[in-house]
């Protein structure tokens, strides 16, 4: 009988250790597959992006005669003409205005291969015509085409031709857009922060800003652009599609974010600190400006910059605002149409042709690359300058 | 001139003025001190002093010339609205440069002068909440003269083409009458949410429990980080991940299995969308999970439980709350997820229960009706903020619930 028992509590107990060790084999299963989403999205985004780092270039004879300047494919023989770039050609009259000494001479050099070429080189699907893809065979057997850097990715902005299509544009258009964003949103979220921390006193009207602001981390980031278009565009008449407009937005959204970041840094100020300067007849600005903010200012810049970074990510409220035009030359100014990484990152990926894929996948690697840095420099300035009291 | 050269001179103008006048008003205050008067504050707030002076009325006249400009009561041409800035500015500098005295509390008034400034900056984040509701509501009010709330809510066909035709004034007689019923759109945007969180809540949980229960704590500082880098990664890039690897995938494994799905299918943005929010929940969690008193724990193993049956019988139940609101702020996340759903989900309103077949959300709606280039007043255009009204309302009442919640549950453990 007793024994009876005890082999029931034994198996009983065998069963809930069973049990234990299944629901902590569920929860390491659940965290490898969440890490291992990461593993997959990056090496998938690698894969199709790091070809787009190297461009078909094909040597070719260029002959630099009047005719050539007026009808440019005839600058290069017939033979090889389609498997040049037409940008290229586009460009030759500009050429040889800027350089005269050019005119009447004939050269042979590396020039920008069509889209196709390029596809072709990199054993991708392509278009080219099967007595083509030959002629790509017998120059690659002579030497004479080669995959090189890509400069074009980082000096070109946005174009119809896949081959010269790069992000110089929006990546300008981006450092438009966060310079406007932090410009509006650092001084007057720290300000905030100050008011609420430092000099609100406790009632109805603060604890409405508090919640306010709570509520507008919250709001979906479209309904900013529905702002932006209603307001700064339609009554503000901010030119529609223009860094400003863009800037503005993103300013009224990443404002939360500050403003909660860095009243985290200034709370964890000690209150003795500010005891101490009031002690020697600071006054509360003084004590503020000269004392809280100096110790709370890591924790304020780590906020801010890890804002910059949500900012520098986000697309739909640039959508609604119109920054998704196409846009072949950087801005000259803040109220140019312009575009930004994460808006041609979304014209490139619903472009038709092909070759733009690999492009819209650099383009996010270097994205990323961007965002990475941000994220790691916000990281580091709050383990350097980080103070426990 | 634009309004832009304007404000920049007036601002590159007040700068220097502004620096002159602190130094007239520092320099006074100095020159009377050393007369032998008693000054009531330090000479550096009389510089404040004076600086403001010249500044808050030179600003209070730009904005006003402004103000009169964009309610089109007055149009100032540049070259006035200029003057009368530094007018006001030049006669500001002269009445506060007299008025230092040696008793004069120069250093209570410029704390005064900062309070205000200070409460003018907190106030531009009440500002935006009301820019957000009114414009909406605004836009969202005339699109409901046209259409009916009955019909936007409850119509189950939304096809605005008709619209689209007579706003480019090629609508004619024999042209079916646009339709705004949203139903399809909810629940396309409902499906793909539910999706979202089948994904995201279980594997966001239990990572959340393994991490503060179970690992080492070289397990959690890589763990952690990593979960955060997904957390960071831009929305749009999650479309491209979408639109590009997984739909084909998907696509491909409904094939293997027999069924029929479609390119733009309501599964894939669903997916990727729960990978998304896989991190908010499992770091919210983890707070909520940690913040419980050590005693709970410590109650239970007394008792004899295991570690398992004491999460799933104490931990989890003293989490419920923060459980919930984690949960509901994720919900809203999703529902107000743009950039996937715009690149891998469809744009045609279907109503199904098939998560193979395209289905639209609101969001999607809202950028198609805005970034196409209707006249603003069309009916398919106000209808983005008919549908934006809706996300507001939802999104809103989703996060308060979520901030109840999770006071309450503070209150009871004291935290």
């Amino acid at each position: 009988m007793m024994k009876e028992n005890a082999g029931r509590t034994d198996r009983h107990t065998k069963k809930r250790y069973r049990a234990e060790k299944r629901f902590r084999l569920y929860c390491v299963f659940a965290l490898i597959l969440g890490c291992s989403f990461l593993v997959f999205f990056l090496a998938d985004l690698i894969t199709k992006g790091h070809s787009a780092f190297r461009q078909a270039q094909i040597q070719v004879e260029v002959e630099y005669t009047e005719k050539s300047v007026e009808v440019p494919m005839l600058a290069v023989s017939e033979e090889y003409r389609s498997l040049v770039s037409r940008a290229w050609f586009r460009k030759l009259p500009g050429r040889v205005s800027s350089h005269p000494e050019l005119m009447g001479t004939s050269k042979t050099i590396w020039v920008v291969a069509e889209a196709e070429v390029d596809q072709y080189l990199k054993d991708k699907p392509h278009g080219l015509k099967p007595g083509e893809a030959e002629k790509v065979d017998r120059l690659q057997q002579e030497g004479r085409v080669k995959l090189a850097f890509n400069t074009f990715f980082f000096t070109r902005g946005d174009s119809n031709l896949p081959e010269v299509a790069g992000i110089k544009s929006a990546a300008i258009g981006t450092m438009y857009v966060l310079f406007l964003t932090m410009l509006f949103s650092f001084p007057v979220g720290v300000l905030t922060a100050i008011y609420l921390e430092e000099y609100a006193p406790d009632n109805w009207f603060t604890r409405i800003i508090e919640v306010n602001i709570n509520n507008l981390a919250a709001i979906p980031s479209i309904l900013y652009g529905l702002l932006g278009l209603a307001i700064f565009i339609n009554t503000f008449g901010v030119p529609r599609s223009s860094a400003l407009a863009g800037g503005l937005t993103l300013a009224l959204m990443s404002l939360p974010v500050i403003i909660i970041s860095s009243r985290a840094a200034i709370r964890a100020v000690p209150y003795s600190i500010r005891e101490a300067a009031f002690g020697v007849g600071a006054s509360r600005w003084q004590t503020t400006i000269h004392h809280v903010l100096p110790y709370s200012l890591s924790g304020i810049l780590t906020g801010s910059i890890i804002a910059m970074a949500q900012a520098m990510g986000e697309t739909a409220p640039l959508l609604i605002v119109g920054m998704m035009a196409f846009i072949p030359d950087a801005p000259s100014g803040i109220t140019d149409a312009a575009t930004v990484l994460p808006a041609q990152i979304y014209t490139w990926s619903s472009a038709a042709l092909r070759p733009y894929e690999e492009r819209t996948a650099a383009a996010i690697l270097v994205l990323l690359a961007v965002l990475i840095f941000l994220n790691a420099t916000a990281v580091l300035l709050r383990k350097r300058y980080e103070r426990r009291w | 001139m634009t309004a832009g050269n304007v404000f920049l001179y007036l601002c590159g103008g007040l700068l220097p003025l502004a620096l002159i006048a602190y130094q007239l008003g520092r320099r006074k205050a100095e020159a009377q001190q050393s007369r032998g008067d008693r000054l009531h504050s330090q000479p550096g707030f009389y510089g404040w002093y004076s600086c403001s002076w010249l500044v808050l009325p030179a600003l209070g006249a730009s904005l006003f010339f402004a103000l009169l400009h964009i309610t089109g009561l007055y149009a100032a041409p540049p070259s006035m609205l200029l003057a009368a800035g530094l007018l006001f500015a030049a006669g500001g500098l002269f009445a506060g440069l007299r008025s230092i005295r040696p008793g004069l509390a120069a250093r209570n008034k410029v704390e005064n002068i900062i309070r205000w400034l200070l409460l003018l900056a907190s106030g531009v984040s009440i500002l935006t909440t009301l820019g957000i509701v009114f414009s909406i509501l605004f836009e969202a009010i005339k699109f409901f003269q046209i259409v009916s709330v009955w019909e936007f809510i409850t119509g189950t066909n939304w096809s605005p083409e008709a619209a689209f035709l007579s706003g480019a004034g090629r609508g004619g007689e024999s042209m079916a009458e646009p339709e705004f019923g949203a139903v399809p759109i909810f629940a396309g945007t409902f499906m793909i949410t539910f999706i979202a969180m089948c994904v995201a809540l279980p594997i966001g949980l239990l990572s959340a429990i393994y991490m503060s229960e179970y690992a080492s704590h070289r397990v959690r500082g890589t763990a952690k980080p990593i979960l955060e880098i997904l957390a960071g990664i831009p929305t749009v890039v999650y479309g491209f991940f979408a639109a590009i690897t997984v739909s084909p995938l998907v696509v491909e494994a409904a094939e293997r299995v027999g069924l029929e799905a479609a390119y733009t299918n309501a599964l894939t943005p669903g997916l990727v969308m729960g990978i998304m929010i896989i991190p908010f929940i499992s770091s919210l969690t983890d707070d909520i999970i940690n913040s419980i008193p050590q005693s709970l724990r410590e109650g239970s193993y007394a008792l004899g439980t295991t570690q398992s049956e004491t999460i799933k019988r104490v931990l989890l139940p003293a989490a419920l709350p923060g459980i919930v609101s984690a949960f509901l702020l994720g919900v809203s996340r999703a529902l107000g997820e743009t950039m996937i759903v715009v690149m891998a989900a469809g744009l045609r309103p279907h109503l199904t229960w098939n998560p193979l077949e395209g289905m639209t959300t609101v969001t999607v709606r809202i950028v198609n009706a805005l970034t196409g280039d209707l006249a603003f007043d069309s009916a398919e255009t106000l209808s983005a903020f008919g549908l934006g009204l809706a996300l507001f309302v939802v999104t809103l009442i989703l996060n308060v619930i979520s901030t109840v919640v999770i006071r309450r549950f503070k209150q009871q453990y004291e935290l």
